[in-house]
C-alpha cells in the first residue's frame, strides 16, 4: 500500500483554524479592501475636484458605467466558463452601425432596429462560440479574429462614412430616414429620482440586465455548471455536464448584452458614428478583471462586475473634472487595473493556499 | 563487460512528510538492460527524477563510473552521461521544428555553434545521426507530420547524440505498436553492446521478456526484489512488486441477484480477444490488471467515452449504448473517474457545490437552486462518508486526499444508479479513508451492480465479491473472492497463464 500514511486529514484541521485567526485583517482587507477604495475614491473627488459631487455629473458616471457595465456582464459571463470574448467592443459598435443603417437608410421603424441588432448579438455570439468548441480555434484567437471582421464589416455597406440622415450613400441617393423618437428615448431619456432627471434609461437597464445576470449565475443550477465548467472544464464533462453547449450559451449572452450597449450607444449619440466606441472594450474588460477582486470573490461575478464599472466610471469623470489630460486616463485605468490583479490573485491565493 | 557502471546506495527523498524514497540500493552493470517494474507510487518516477537531475535526494549517494554523482540540474546530468526519455513523448521532442533541427537541438543551444545557422551541416550531421539510428525520416519534415514511434526514436536519438553512459527509458512502448517497439528494442540492443547501461521502466510484460538482461522490483520507495538468473523469474519479479501481505477484510460474498449489466462479444481494440461480462444486483466486482491491460478502456466504453470496437451492452435487457457521460447517466450508469484532481474535483467548489454537481436537477426547481437541500444532503454525506472537515462550506482543496476521494464518491451516491463504476477509488487515498469509502460501497450495494477498477491486488481482495484480471484488453480470469490462491491470481495478471497467441498478420 503505497500510499497509506499520507496524510490522514485529521491533523489539517487545527492548522486551517489557526490560519483564520491570524490572517482576519487580510480577509477583511481581500473582502472589503476594494469597495472601500471605491468610496475614498469618490470622497476624494468630490473634495477636490470641483463639481464632481452635483446631479450633472452622477447622470454623466451613469451613462457611462451603463455602457460599460452591460458589456462587462457579457465579459463576465464568457470568463465564468472559463474563456474570454474580445469582440464585444465591435460588436457594440456594429449594433450601432446597424441600428443606424436599418432606421436611415432602410427607414425602418425602432422596433425592426431593435430586434435587428439582438439578433446580429446573437448569431455573432453563436459563431464564437462554434470557432470556439467545434473549430478549437482558442478563445482569445477566435474572438480577435471575429474583433477584426466585425471592425471591417460595420464600414462596408456606407463605404466607411458615418450614417446620419441626409448623408449621401455610395450609389449617390440621400439616406432620409431618421432615427424613430422611442429609440432615441432609449439612450436620452432620464427619470425622476430624487432630483428631477437624474436617472438615464441607459442606467435602468444596466440596474435590470445586473441583476438578471446575478440571479443566473449565482442561483440556477446553469449558473453554477458554467462555474463548475470555468473550474474543471474535464470534471463538468464526467459528471455529464453539456460543457460545449453552456460555452456556446455563453458566447451568445456576451453577444446579445454587446449588442444592447451598441444601441444605447446609437441612441444617445444619434447617428452611426463610425469613430465612436474605441474605448468600449478596454474599460468593459477592466471593469470585469476589477469584479474579481470585490468582496474578495476571486471569481468573475456580476455584482463584482457593477462595482467595477462604477469603479472606472467614477475615476474616469473624476480625472477628466480634475483636468487630467486624456492620456493620462489609459495609464491610470491601466495601473488601476494591474492594482485590482494582484490583489485577486495574489492575495486571495495566499488566503486559500491553507495547505 | 559486467564492471558496474552506476551504485545507488541508501537513497531517501522525502516529500513533506511523506517518504517516498526509503533508503533504496541499486547497482547498473555496463552493457545490460535493466528493468525496473513497481507499481504506481513506489517511488519509479521520484527516482527516475533524481538520477535525471531533476530532484535532488534528501540522502544517500550515486556514483557513476567511480565518481560521485550529484547533478545540480537536467543538463548537468546530461553532460555526465545520464540521459533520460521520458514517458510523455512531447517532452522529448519540439514538434513546430523540423527532424535536424529537433535531433541537433542541444548542439544548437551550445554557445560554439555559432549565431546564424548553417542549414546545409546542420541537415547533414543530423541525417548522419538519422542513419546511425536507423530512422528512415526525412529531417526536413517537420516532427508535428510524424506518427508517435517516429517521434519517440527521435527522442531517443537525441538522448543518444550525448553519448551516453546511462540511458533511462520511461514506459518507452507505452504508445507504440508491436512492429514501432521491435524497432526501438533492437535500437536498445546496439546501445547494449556499446556498453550503455539501460535503465528500462515498463509494466508490460511483453516488452521486459524481450528485451531484460535483469529485473528489479520497487515497492514502497525499497528494491522488493533483484532478478538476474537466467532464466528470468517474471513471476517472483511481479509478486515482488505487488507484495504479498494483504490487509484482513472478511468479505460475505451475498447472494448474487438478478442480471443487470450484460456484456456480449466485447472488443475494446481491433485486434484484441472478444469478451462476456456479466454483473448482477448486489453484487460487486473488481477488475485488475497492469497497466494498460484495457481497463481504462473498459470503463471508458462503459460511461459513454468511446465505443468499443464491436459488442453489445445489455442493462436490465435492453440495448444499452451511451454517446456521452449524460446519456450514461441518464440509463442510470454513474462514474467515479480516476486521477480525481484533473478529472473530478472543481477546485473553486467547497465540499456542498461539490457533491451536488451531477445532480442539480434534483436540488432545484424550474433551475432556481435550493440551498438548504444542498446543504442537508451534503451534511447526511458528511455523516455517512465520515468526511473530516469543519463544515460543509469549506474548500475541497482543505481537504486531505482521502477526504477529498470521498467527496467525490459521495457525489455519485446521492442518486440511485443501475451500474456504478468506480476507477481507482483508492488513488493517493489513507488507508483510514480507504476502509471507509470500501464499507460505504459494500452497504449500500444493494439495487445495483458494482465494477471497481484498481490496479493493486491488495485493494480488489478488499473490496469485491469477485475479482476479474484483464490482460490484453480481454478477460483471461476470473475469481471469487472466496480463499483465493494469490498466486494463481498474480499469474493471470502477468499474463504468463496463457500462452501467448502469436499475431502472425495474415
Amino acid at each position: 500500500m503505497s500510499t497509506d500514511v499520507q496524510d490522514s486529514g485529521i491533523t489539517a484541521q487545527p492548522k486551517a483554524s489557526a490560519k483564520k485567526g491570524q490572517s482576519s485583517g487580510l480577509d477583511l482587507a481581500i473582502r472589503y479592501g476594494f469597495l472601500a477604495l471605491l468610496v475614498g475614491l469618490a470622497i476624494f473627488f468630490s473634495i477636490f475636484a470641483n463639481g464632481f459631487a452635483g446631479p450633472r455629473s452622477a447622470v454623466f458616471i451613469f451613462q457611462s458605467v451603463a455602457m460599460t457595465g452591460i458589456l462587462a456582464l457579457g465579459v463576465t459571463c464568457t470568463l465564468v466558463v472559463g474563456g474570454f470574448d474580445l469582440s464585444i467592443g465591435s460588436v457594440a459598435t456594429s449594433a450601432m452601425m446597424l441600428a443606424a443603417y436599418v432606421m436611415v437608410v432602410m427607414e425602418q421603424p425602432a422596433a425592426v432596429a431593435v430586434v435587428a441588432c439582438l439578433f446580429m448579438g446573437a448569431f455573432i455570439g453563436l459563431v464564437n462560440g462554434i470557432l470556439i468548441v467545434r473549430f478549437k480555434v482558442p478563445d482569445l484567437l477566435a474572438t480577435l479574429g471575429m474583433m477584426f471582421l466585425l471592425v471591417g464589416l460595420q464600414r462596408i455597406p456606407t463605404a466607411g462614412r458615418s450614417i446620419s440622415t441626409g448623408m449621401v450613400l455610395p450609389d449617390g441617393t440621400t439616406a432620409n430616414g431618421t432615427f424613430d423618437p422611442l429609440f432615441l428615448a432609449m439612450g436620452r431619456h432620464r427619470f425622476d429620482f430624487f432630483l428631477e432627471k437624474l436617472l438615464p434609461i441607459p442606467v435602468v437597464f444596466l440596474i435590470v440586465i445586473a441583476i438578471l445576470i446575478w440571479i443566473f449565475l449565482e442561483t440556477t443550477r446553469h449558473g453554477r455548471l458554467m462555474y463548475a465548467i470555468g473550474s474543471n472544464e474535464r470534471a463538468a464533462a464526467l459528471t455529464g455536464t453539456n460543457v460545449k453547449r453552456y460555452k456556446v450559451t455563453a458566447y451568445m449572452i456576451s453577444g446579445v448584452l454587446a449588442s444592447i450597449a451598441g444601441m444605447l450607444l446609437a441612441a444617445r449619440l444619434g447617428r452611426g458614428d463610425i469613430a465612436s466606441g474605441t474605448n468600449l472594450l478596454l474599460d468593459a474588460v477592466a471593469a470585469s478583471l476589477i469584479g474579481f477582486a470585490v468582496l474578495g470573490a476571486a471569481k468573475p461575478n456580476a455584482f463584482g462586475t457593477a462595482m467595477g464599472a462604477l469603479f472606472v466610471g467614477i475615476l474616469l469623470q473624476g480625472l477628466t473634472m480634475m483636468n487630467a489630460p486624456y492620456y493620462t486616463q489609459d495609464f491610470i485605468k491601466g495601473a488601476v487595473l494591474v492594482i485590482a490583479l494582484v490583489f485577486t490573485f495574489s492575495l486571495s491565493a495566499r488566503k486559500t493556499a491553507g495547505h | 563487460m559486467t564492471d558496474c557502471l552506476c551504485q545507488i546506495s541508501g537513497l531517501q527523498k522525502a516529500f513533506g512528510d511523506n517518504l517516498v524514497l526509503r533508503g533504496l540500493s541499486l547497482d547498473l552493470p555496463a552493457g545490460s538492460v535493466t528493468a525496473l517494474m513497481g507499481a504506481n507510487g513506489a517511488g519509479k518516477s521520484t527516482l527516475v527524477k533524481i538520477l535525471s537531475g531533476v530532484h535532488s535526494s534528501d540522502s544517500g549517494n550515486v556514483s557513476l563510473a567511480g565518481q560521485n554523482f550529484v547533478p545540480s540540474s537536467p543538463s548537468d546530468a546530461i553532460r555526465k552521461g545520464v540521459v533520460t526519455v521520458h514517458q510523455a513523448i512531447n517532452d522529448g521532442v519540439i514538434p513546430d521544428l523540423d527532424v535536424a533541427s529537433n535531433l541537433m537541438i542541444d548542439r544548437l543551444a551550445e554557445p560554439s555553434f555559432g549565431f546564424f545557422l548553417k542549414r546545409k551541416q546542420l541537415f547533414k550531421d543530423a541525417q548522419e545521426i538519422a542513419d546511425r539510428m536507423g530512422i528512415d525520416v526525412d529531417v526536413r519534415q517537420p516532427v508535428a507530420q510524424l506518427g508517435v514511434a517516429d517521434r519517440q526514436l527521435i527522442a531517443i536519438a537525441r538522448a543518444m547524440s550525448h553519448q551516453p553512459s546511462l540511458l533511462i527509458l520511461d514506459e518507452p512502448t507505452s504508445s507504440l505498436s508491436a512492429v514501432e517497439a521491435e524497432r526501438l528494442f533492437e535500437l536498445i540492443e546496439t546501445f547494449k553492446e556499446r556498453g550503455v547501461a539501460v535503465l528500462y521502466i515498463s509494466h508490460r510484460m511483453s516488452d521486459i521478456r524481450r528485451i531484460a538482461d535483469r529485473i528489479v522490483s520497487m515497492r514502497d520507495g525499497e528494491i522488493s526484489g533483484l532478478f538476474e538468473d537466467t532464466p528470468l523469474d517474471y513471476e517472483g519479479a511481479v509478486n515482488a512488486m505487488l507484495g504479498h501481505h494483504m490487509t484482513d477484510v472478511n468479505i460475505e460474498i451475498p447472494l448474487q441477484g438478478e442480471a443487470i449489466a450484460e456484456l456480449t462479444q466485447m472488443r475494446l481494440k481491433p485486434d484484441s480477444k472478444p469478451f462476456d461480462l456479466t454483473l448482477h444486483d448486489n453484487e460487486i466486482v473488481a477488475i485488475t490488471g497492469l497497466l494498460g491491460s484495457g481497463k481504462t478502456d473498459l470503463a471508458q466504453a462503459l460511461f459513454g467515452l468511446r465505443t468499443p470496437n464491436s459488442g453489445s451492452i445489455k442493462l436490465d435487457g435492453s440495448v444499452y449504448a451511451p454517446t456521452s457521460p449524460g446519456s450514461a447517466i441518464a440509463s442510470g450508469v454513474f462514474m467515479s473517474t480516476k486521477d480525481r484532481a484533473t478529472n473530478a474535483v472543481v477546485a473553486d467548489f467547497n465540499i456542498t457545490r461539490n457533491i451536488s454537481i451531477p445532480f442539480l436537477q434534483q436540488f432545484s426547481s424550474l433551475s432556481f437552486l435550493s440551498p438548504n437541500s444542498e446543504r442537508d444532503t451534503a451534511r447526511e454525506m458528511i455523516d455517512a462518508l465520515s468526511i473530516v472537515c469543519q463544515s460543509e462550506t469549506d474548500g475541497i482543496n482543505t481537504l486531505s486526499g482521502g477526504n477529498q476521494q470521498k467527496v467525490m464518491l459521495a457525489r455519485w451516491l446521492i442518486d440511485k444508479c443501475r451500474l456504478l463504476l468506480l476507477d481507482e477509488p483508492f488513488q493517493g487515498v489513507d488507508i483510514r479513508s480507504r476502509h471507509d469509502i470500501g464499507e460505504k460501497v459494500r452497504q449500500t450495494a444493494k439495487g445495483r451492480a458494482t465494477l471497481v477498477f484498481v490496479s493493486e491486488l491488495d485493494e480488489a481482495l478488499e473490496i469485491a465479491d469477485r475479482i476479474i484480471v484483464m490482460h490484453e484488453h480481454s478477460i483471461i480470469a476470473e475469481f471469487v473472492n472466496r480463499d483465493v490462491d494469490l498466486n494463481e491470481i498474480l499469474t493471470a495478471v502477468t499474463g504468463t497463464a496463457q500462452k501467448q497467441p502469436e499475431h502472425e498478420a495474415a
